[in-house]
């Protein structure tokens, strides 16, 4: 999936999806978010009705549930037409492009594709909506990248993550083996599939201890716990970073 | 195989245990990658390429019916004889009544998944047959008593060293060599003996032109055209999806079918076959049979979205491309067609309760549809596959819809729901996880998690209270 898409100019406000992981268990790098695009000088609205995109209940068979959820975050996010920014690949394609699908033949589907309209990712937002510009204050260090699938393939957000990373000076991004395949999460398939998931992150860490990188970064809170874990518990001394809270720290010295 | 039960779990554990077996396919798969790649033009040239493609399958399928009709009555005046088959079952009784007629005990086979499909092999044996493989790779297996694990590459599971053991062991007077080139002369003799002595020649359809009534059959050994013109009689086997329209809907076709296959510009056979051996021809075979399979193919063309199923045109490269197929092997998946394309091929003819479980095996990285030919909706047609498991409405159309139903997972999706639809619910769930998630019972969800994982944690306070706390505007 090629997308291009068009990207809002003079942007003064956006909303923010923080995401339903985020929200529970990385709730720093959603607000590392929300302070990038602060400092880019746009107003940040968080509603707090929101919750999750979704999609667990979506890939995992149970549609009726998935819409229904679904249909909460869209009223949650419809009193203006701001762009809808997302520190998630996986969570930004879900609304994106599985929305209108999951609604496709319902009375409602061309409000829905409105929303799926203004859904970016953060950091593909930052680069080619906001065009940032960052100063490095850090140390110099040695990093490598993980795009979540969806990101790359549903989001197209690849290119914009590396190119923010290449802004830090004193950051080393060293690309890793097979960056194109996935880690494993595959949110559901985890537990319901728990051998294969396992076979496939064990390979993803051994691909990431190879780069010699002291931390591995990523846009997706889903990978980094599932590759994060499985290094924690295999004592594989790489931090397991969120690109925003990355990058935040980085500027701030 | 088939109908059986299949232990997909039992076989996840037994294929990620044989380390030799993950090495031989991640060494042959990415090999198979990176010639795709080196023979594929730049990303626009593709997708012009896989516009052109796409649209000749649909096209085809969306007047499957009269194209099918075409095909029959162009090849009806070639003179080639066109059976109709709704059940393997009935696919094999023609074959073997082709056989009968010509009191055939010998059958030389060119690759064909169709056939693998129905068994064909162990039904004749069944009949005091012999149905010899001829294609190098399934002569490999044939002798060692294996299905194929690929659908391109069949013995992608084999090193040379293996290969040389199966033959040593299994073929008169072969001593073990692990060379190349002397396993290739080795089977190229015992291959060359059996094309001149078998009775009848099969073969697999890529593509029937219905146009012009004919068969397109692409092939590298030359098997192929050895078991389609030595033997007396050719029998050729296809899926009804197998029909294009006319014979300008091949070049997309077959440019992407050979580079996403073998990474090939073009194969070393492109076999057009259109009619038996005419008057005053010295060679080809007497008689063509072309029997056309349904199996469940209609039931996939009733349904807007299943329909894409049938724009394959089997050149395995999502299995290539797959990360669990990579782990796994072919084998794993219990059933003719393995990787992303058996997840959806696979539970539509067998139905959901016995082959259910294949679309559970896929972490919708996306893969598969990004290097798609003919672009299925992979992804979306396995979401479809466990939509349609846990659905006992009269909505299913998929064979053994609802198989999966049960009241834990309905409950637990419910309570799901309801957590993310109601604010108030939500918030008071999340701020219970961040109090007391560290004390979670190990069991369920969170034990399989935590086989290879640290547990997850969960922050004292949400991103819902940070934000709230730091005055971030709410509405």
């Amino acid at each position: 999936m090629a997308h291009t898409f068009t990207y809002p100019r003079d942007v003064k406000t956006v909303y923010y999806f923080g995401t339903c992981l985020v929200d529970m268990s990385f709730p720093q790098a959603g607000m590392a978010g929300i302070h990038l695009l602060r400092r880019a000088g746009v107003e940040v609205v968080f509603p707090q009705e929101q919750s999750c995109c979704g999609q667990p209940a979506y890939n995992s068979g149970f549609l009726e549930e998935a819409r229904a959820v679904a249909r909460a975050q869209i009223k949650a996010f419809s009193k203006a037409d701001w762009p809808i920014v997302v520190p998630s690949g996986s969570c930004a394609g879900m609304m994106r492009h599985h929305y209108p699908e999951m609604f496709a033949n319902d009375p409602e589907y061309f409000d829905v594709r409105k929303f799926s309209e203004r859904v970016f990712e953060l950091g593909d937002f930052l680069h080619n909506a906001l065009h940032v510009r960052y100063e490095d204050k850090g140390k110099p260090v040695k990093v490598t990248w993980h795009s979540s699938c969806h990101a790359m393939r549903e989001m197209g957000a690849t290119a914009a993550a590396k190119a923010l990373i290449g802004q830090l000076s004193n950051v080393e991004l060293v690309e890793i083996e097979r960056e194109y395949e996935c880690c494993g999460f595959g949110g559901t398939f985890s537990i319901k599939q728990p051998e294969i998931s396992a076979a496939m992150v064990a390979d993803k860490v051994e691909d990431i201890r190879a780069t010699g990188a002291s931390a591995i970064l990523s846009g997706d809170c889903g990978c980094l716990m599932n590759i994060g874990g499985a290094m924690e518990r295999t004592g594989v001394p790489v931090a397991p970073r969120h690109l925003a809270e990355f990058i935040w720290e980085r500027i701030n010295g | 195989m088939g109908s059986q039960h299949l232990d997909f779990t039992a076989n996840v554990t037994e294929a990620l245990a044989d380390r030799q077996l993950r090495a031989n396919f991640k060494s042959a798969l990415t090999g198979l990658m990176k010639k795709r790649v080196a023979v594929l033009p730049n990303a626009e040239e593709i997708e012009r390429m896989r516009d052109d493609a796409e649209a000749a399958k649909r096209n085809a399928l969306a007047k499957l019916p009269e194209l099918l009709e075409r095909l029959e009555r162009k090849c009806t005046e070639n003179g080639i004889i066109v059976h109709w088959a709704e059940t393997t079952a009935e696919a094999n009784d023609i074959i073997l009544g082709i056989m009968r007629s010509h009191d055939a005990t010998k059958l030389v086979k060119g690759k064909s998944m169709v056939s693998e499909e129905m068994h064909l092999n162990h039904f004749l044996e069944t009949h005091g047959i012999e149905a010899l493989e001829t294609d190098l790779g399934e002569f490999i297996i044939q002798l060692n008593h294996e299905p194929p694990s690929h659908i391109i590459v069949p013995a992608v599971h084999k090193n040379r060293q293996q290969v040389g053991r199966i033959f040593a062991d299994n073929l008169e007077g072969i001593p073990y060599t692990d060379v190349v080139e002397e396993l290739n002369a080795i089977a190229r003799k015992t291959l060359r003996e059996k094309f001149r002595t078998g009775h009848v020649g099969l073969s697999g359809v890529n593509f029937a032109v219905a146009e012009t009534g004919t068969l397109v059959l692409v092939e590298n050994e030359g098997n192929g055209r050895m078991c389609t013109t030595v033997p007396p009689v050719h029998v050729a086997v296809m899926g009804l999806e197998k029909v294009v329209e006319s014979l300008s809907d091949l070049p997309p076709l077959l440019r992407l079918l050979t580079a996403s296959a073998t990474g090939q510009l073009v194969t070393t056979y492109v076999n057009c076959i259109t009619s038996p051996r005419k008057e005053g021809e010295r060679d080809g075979p007497k008689e063509i049979h072309l029997v056309i399979l349904d199996n469940g193919r209609s039931r996939m063309l009733a349904d807007a979205q299943l329909r894409r199923t049938l724009q394959c045109i089997r050149c395995g490269t999502c299995l290539n491309h797959c990360p669990v197929y990579i782990r796994i092997g072919g084998h794993a998946y219990g059933s003719v067609y393995p990787g992303p394309i058996g997840k959806i091929l696979t539970p539509q003819i067998d139905g959901l309760a016995e082959k259910g479980v294949l679309a559970t095996a896929s972490s919708l990285c996306n893969a598969c549809e990004e290097v798609c030919p003919v672009r299925i909706p992979i992804p979306g047609i396995i979401r479809r596959m466990r939509t349609e498991a846990y659905d006992e409405k009269d909505d299913g159309v998929v064979k053994g819809h609802g198989a999966k139903k049960n009241l834990l997972e309905t409950l637990v999706w419910k309570g799901w729901e309801l957590t993310y639809r109601i604010p108030a619910l939500n918030r008071f769930v999340v701020s219970m996880l961040g109090k007391f998630g560290d004390k979670l019972p190990n069991v369920g969800p969170l034990k399989a998690w935590t086989s290879v994982r640290t547990a997850p944690r969960f922050a004292p306070k949400s991103l819902h209270q940070l934000a709230k706390e730091e005055g971030i505007r709410h509405e």
